[in-house]
């Protein structure tokens, strides 16, 4: 109620600035000077970038220095759902939701690929393969991500290009429960946008990536697992081949 | 001995490029293509890219080595691919006939008379030293979250570091 307030009382005292007006036509009557040392100002300082007070810019710290750091979980789980709350605001639907958090998971997935490469001890080849490159997912990702690795990783059965990793307790969905007129909203979505971006880095097209909820024992509320997801990832045809043709090369 | 090193994305896109010469043995660090021929180092690398292609899923090495050789110019490309495939390009021209010039990355072992040797372990080397110290700053320049895949990089701190490495070991 104080904002409108406060803003209808500006509106009649609009009127006596006006009488300061002519002062300030005074820098509108000879613009030349002023544009110029305003375009001067950017250009004097082009090539001196604004270091912090340390004088280090991030190319001077190890990469390496955060390798161990951990973030609070409380922080992690309110930035979290503050991004959830973003996206919603902007979707019609769940699916609409699910797509905005792949797509935001994405670029995480596709920085932390060569990162993660390039941390470990002894720096292991580029995944040329679908099995390296899952396995590194389940492991080195999973447990940089979420403090340890993957539950499960399965080959469909009915489709060679699907791809499973289980998680039984997975961190991004602890903290949420979804209301019951958005049904089967997982927010793993947003892991899956992670993996995604992992693959379709390394070089490896998906078709997608998609989260689903499975509890465990079709029991729902019963099961062991409740918050049990399955990542679904489905690679295209032409990855596929190269695998064949790879695996023959061999 | 010149080097031009190009940065090139997934769309065959460059993302930064930069010319240096050799500091070693005397050298003073300044590239010396000769100018009837410098437009063509970027055809040759751009030409390079098909052999990345048909490497890149057999050799799983991050460093792929001496991949491409343009004998006009007597220069060689030396590939290395990030793990999201990316790849960096180093084009080597060796300057024949003038032994000051052409003083090489090898001039320890791998650079014996006027012939510059890519394959001489001490040249593959030096060139994989520069090739992990950049791999390193590339890292970091693309972890900035206003960074998008395949953005050119503009930072004159990363072009500074790339300079460096270029010192250091080329």
């Amino acid at each position: 109620m104080a904002t409108p307030h406060s803003l209808h009382h500006e509106g009649p005292q609009k009127p006596p600035p006006s009488t300061t007006l002519p002062l300030r036509q005074h820098p509108q009557q000879q613009p030349q000077p002023t544009q110029q040392t305003v375009q001067a100002l950017p250009v004097q300082p082009a090539t001196g970038l604004r270091y912090p007070s340390s004088k280090k810019t991030i190319y001077d710290r190890n990469i390496n220095r955060s390798k161990t750091a951990e973030l609070s979980r409380a922080a992690f789980a309110y930035l979290f759902i503050e991004m959830i709350g973003y996206a919603q605001r902007r979707v019609k639907g769940v699916a609409d939701l699910e797509k905005r958090l792949n797509e935001a998971g994405q670029p995480l997935g596709h920085r932390l690929l060569p990162l993660l490469l390039h941390r470990l001890p002894s720096p292991p080849p580029r995944p040329t393969r679908i099995l390296p490159l899952l396995q590194f997912i389940t492991t080195t990702l999973w447990r940089h991500l979420f403090g340890r690795p993957a539950d499960t990783l399965e080959r469909s059965a009915a489709n060679a290009a699907e791809y499973m990793i289980s998680d039984n307790e997975p961190l991004v969905s602890q903290y949420i429960s979804v209301p019951r007129e958005m049904g089967n909203f997982n927010a793993g979505a947003f892991v899956a946008g992670v993996i995604e971006g992992v693959c379709v880095g390394a070089g490896f097209e998906v078709e997608g990536v998609t989260a689903h909820g499975v509890a465990e024992q079709g029991g729902g509320e019963g099961g062991m697992w409740p918050g049990k997801t399955v990542f679904l990832i489905r690679f295209c045809a032409g990855v596929l081949e190269r695998e064949e043709g790879l695996g023959k090369g061999m | 001995m010149s080097y031009y090193f190009a940065i090139i994305g997934h769309h065959d896109n460059p993302l930064f490029e930069a010319e240096f010469g050799t500091s070693k043995s005397g050298g003073d660090g300044a590239s010396r293509f000769p100018p009837q021929t410098r437009y063509m180092n970027q055809f040759i690398v751009h030409a390079a890219l098909d052999i990345v292609c048909e490497t890149q899923w057999v050799n799983s090495a991050m460093y792929l080595k001496a991949i491409d050789t343009h004998p006009p110019t007597s220069s060689h490309v030396s590939c290395f691919l990030t793990p999201n495939n990316i790849r960096f390009m180093l084009l080597v021209q060796p300057h024949l006939g003038n032994p000051r010039a052409s003083s090489a990355v090898g001039g320890r072992s791998g650079y014996r008379g006027e012939v510059y040797n890519p394959t001489a372990p001490a040249t593959e080397e030096a060139i994989r030293g520069f090739f992990n110290e950049v791999f390193g700053d590339w890292i970091k320049a693309t972890m900035n979250p206003f960074y998008g895949r395949d953005d050119r990089i503009t930072s004159p701190v990363f072009r500074g570091r790339v300079m460096t490495a270029a010192k250091k070991f080329l």
